[in-house]
């Protein structure tokens, strides 16, 4: 059983924290806790925000307090384990192609590797959603291979374009947004993770796992203008 | 009862479609946005009869102006001070008016506040996102900014004479001083960084949207190196940088962050430092857990009462003025 910290966020909120670095063990028990508060029914809940190591309980402060909500959640600690849920897998096709992948080719000279041992790489790995944040819609995939990690870039570059398959270290990311990133940009995306679909408008839930699926040049445009057809 | 149109003539940046927000997407990545000051955006509402939480127009303080095309309606204008002109009568905010077509309604900032509203008798047709038509300005999504030469539409319009004039103000009791809770990493901090927050002034930067507002003041020094892994960020957090400088995050924040938070603006004082303005000073007071919760019943309990008195129809001018002659005259002892 973990050994959690409660503290009590301003007047409608209570950060549970299960650890203070980052590791696969904690973020898969925040999972696990994440889907025991979703499940428990607790009086005054309004949402959980599972983060790496800790996760933000929302309630309502006209029904419920700080300390109400701590004691609703300890008891849920006992059956917290680090195993995987039961996460759908998500596939997200991708294109590599030079002139949408600009950083392909520096991060592949960084790994000391040739840009395909990096495409293979990066389609090799199996990843989990760990977390949502930045922006609507940016996931934080956890799972990067070890031998293509590289550090974020020393500046942010603007304007990159919604679609862009980015990596820092062991997260790899979709975003969904133009937005700046210094984040190095390898491949570009028609998956929609906005999904328009009312009922389920976001592709992944945390705790699901995400392939990779290559795609040609041809069959990138043609599913990105189907969306926006 | 049918339908106005109303085109938008001039409006400043950050001039959004609002409704009372998208609660429960956090886990996405989606703040819930929604008005920066929710209560003059439903006492708007209320003020024509609709529901507290319709959609409504937030105005920055680059203003609105709008033509009626076709149409007539109510409109209510609350939240900042703000110049509201409409077929030559110049008057303030917190009043139903009436606009027909051909007619100008300008709003423009005053004296005093951030963030105006401008509420329909009608809905008004808006684009919704994740069921809300509430704008996210950093992603444009939800209603979206108003811009020069779009065509508002709203459907079901209504003239409501017997709303018309002045709207009560919320005179909700609220101390000077913007109260926190301290935390959640406020353990990270110099013991002179802590005691600085809380008796120090800060001051209100032009870094300021609806992400969250910058401070300018004395910098909140970190004990030692930290980089605490990306976690959930409360609407409220003041979070600081690396070079010691506070951010208070506001309706649009980012939904996780890997800054350290020294405190929390308690939710029931963050319309009033939304609707402070760049160069305000503020002093903030910190409060316990248990008071934050206590102080927040308090409000809800008082925002309740006052939005049903707002909520009532005033009656027609015919009967406003028969009312007052009521009063001045004989049966003015009596207590109803």
């Amino acid at each position: 059983m973990p050994q959690a910290r409660f503290t009590a966020v301003s007047d409608h909120a209570v950060l549970v924290q299960l650890g203070d670095e980052i590791s696969d063990k904690i973020n898969l028990e925040i999972q696990s806790l994440d889907r025991a508060i979703a499940a428990a029914g607790i009086n005054g809940f309004l949402e959980s925000i599972p983060a790496f190591v800790n996760i933000l309980v929302v309630f309502d402060p006209l029904v419920t307090d700080h300390g109400s909500i701590e004691a609703a959640i300890k008891p849920l600690l006992a059956d917290v384990s680090a195993v995987q849920g039961r996460g759908t897998e998500r596939v997200v096709r991708v294109c590599y192609d030079l002139d949408i992948a600009p950083d392909l080719s520096e991060v592949a000279a960084q790994a000391g590797l040739s840009e395909d041992t990096v495409i293979n790489m990066h389609l090799g790995a199996s990843y989990r959603v760990g977390m949502y944040g930045f922006a609507p819609g940016y996931a934080y995939l956890s799972g990067v291979n070890e031998a293509i990690q590289v550090p974020r870039k020393p500046s942010a570059l603007r304007d990159v374009p919604a679609g862009s398959v980015i990596i820092a270290g062991p997260q790899c990311l979709v975003t969904t947004l133009t937005m700046p990133t210094g984040w190095s940009i390898i491949g570009r995306s028609p998956t929609e993770i906005l999904t328009d679909n009312p009922r389920h408008p976001f592709l992944f839930d945390v705790g699901d796992t995400v392939r990779f699926e290559r795609i040609d040049r041809a069959t990138f445009e043609a599913e990105k203008g189907l969306r926006h057809g | 009862m049918g339908e106005a149109r109303l085109k938008v003539v001039a409006a400043g940046p950050l001039v959004t479609v609002q409704d009372a927000g998208r609660t429960g997407y956090m886990r996405f990545g989606v703040a819930a946005s929604g008005p920066m000051d929710r209560l003059s955006h439903a006492a708007g509402n209320v003020a024509l009869g609709n529901a507290p939480e319709a959609s409504g127009i937030e105005i920055s303080m680059g203003g609105l102006v709008l033509e009626c095309v076709s149409g007539t309606l109510s409109l209510a204008v609350t939240g900042a001070d703000c110049l509201v002109e409409t077929c030559g009568d110049s008057l303030g905010s917190w009043n139903v008016i009436s606009l027909s077509p051909g007619e100008r309604l300008s709003i423009r900032a005053g004296h005093k506040g951030s963030w105006a509203y401008l509420a329909f008798a009608g809905n008004l047709e808006s684009q919704e996102w994740l069921g809300h038509s509430a704008t996210h300005s950093t992603s444009g999504f939800g209603g979206g900014a108003l811009s020069a030469g779009q065509v508002l539409t709203v459907r079901d319009a209504a003239l409501r004479e017997d709303r018309h004039g002045a709207i009560e103000r919320p005179a909700i009791a609220a101390s000077e001083a913007i109260r926190v809770v301290m935390g959640p990493q406020d353990r990270f901090f110099d013991p002179s960084a802590l005691s600085a927050l809380q008796e120090q002034p800060f001051r209100l930067s032009a870094q300021f949207d609806r992400m969250g507002v910058r401070l300018d003041g004395p910098k909140l020094s970190i004990d030692g190196a930290l980089s605490i892994p990306s976690e959930p960020v409360a609407k409220g957090a003041i979070q600081v940088a690396g070079d010691g400088t506070p951010t208070v995050l506001l309706a649009d924040h980012q939904t996780t962050g890997g800054y350290p938070k020294i405190a929390t603006v308690i939710s029931t004082d963050l319309d009033r430092i939304s609707q402070m303005r760049a160069g305000d000073v503020v002093h903030f007071e910190a409060v316990s857990p248990e008071q934050a919760v206590s102080i927040a019943r308090d409000k809800a309990l008082k925002m309740q009462v006052y939005l049903e008195e707002v909520a009532v129809p005033r009656g027609t001018l015919a009967q406003r003025l028969m009312r007052e002659n009521l009063i001045s005259g004989a049966v003015s002892e009596t207590p109803d």
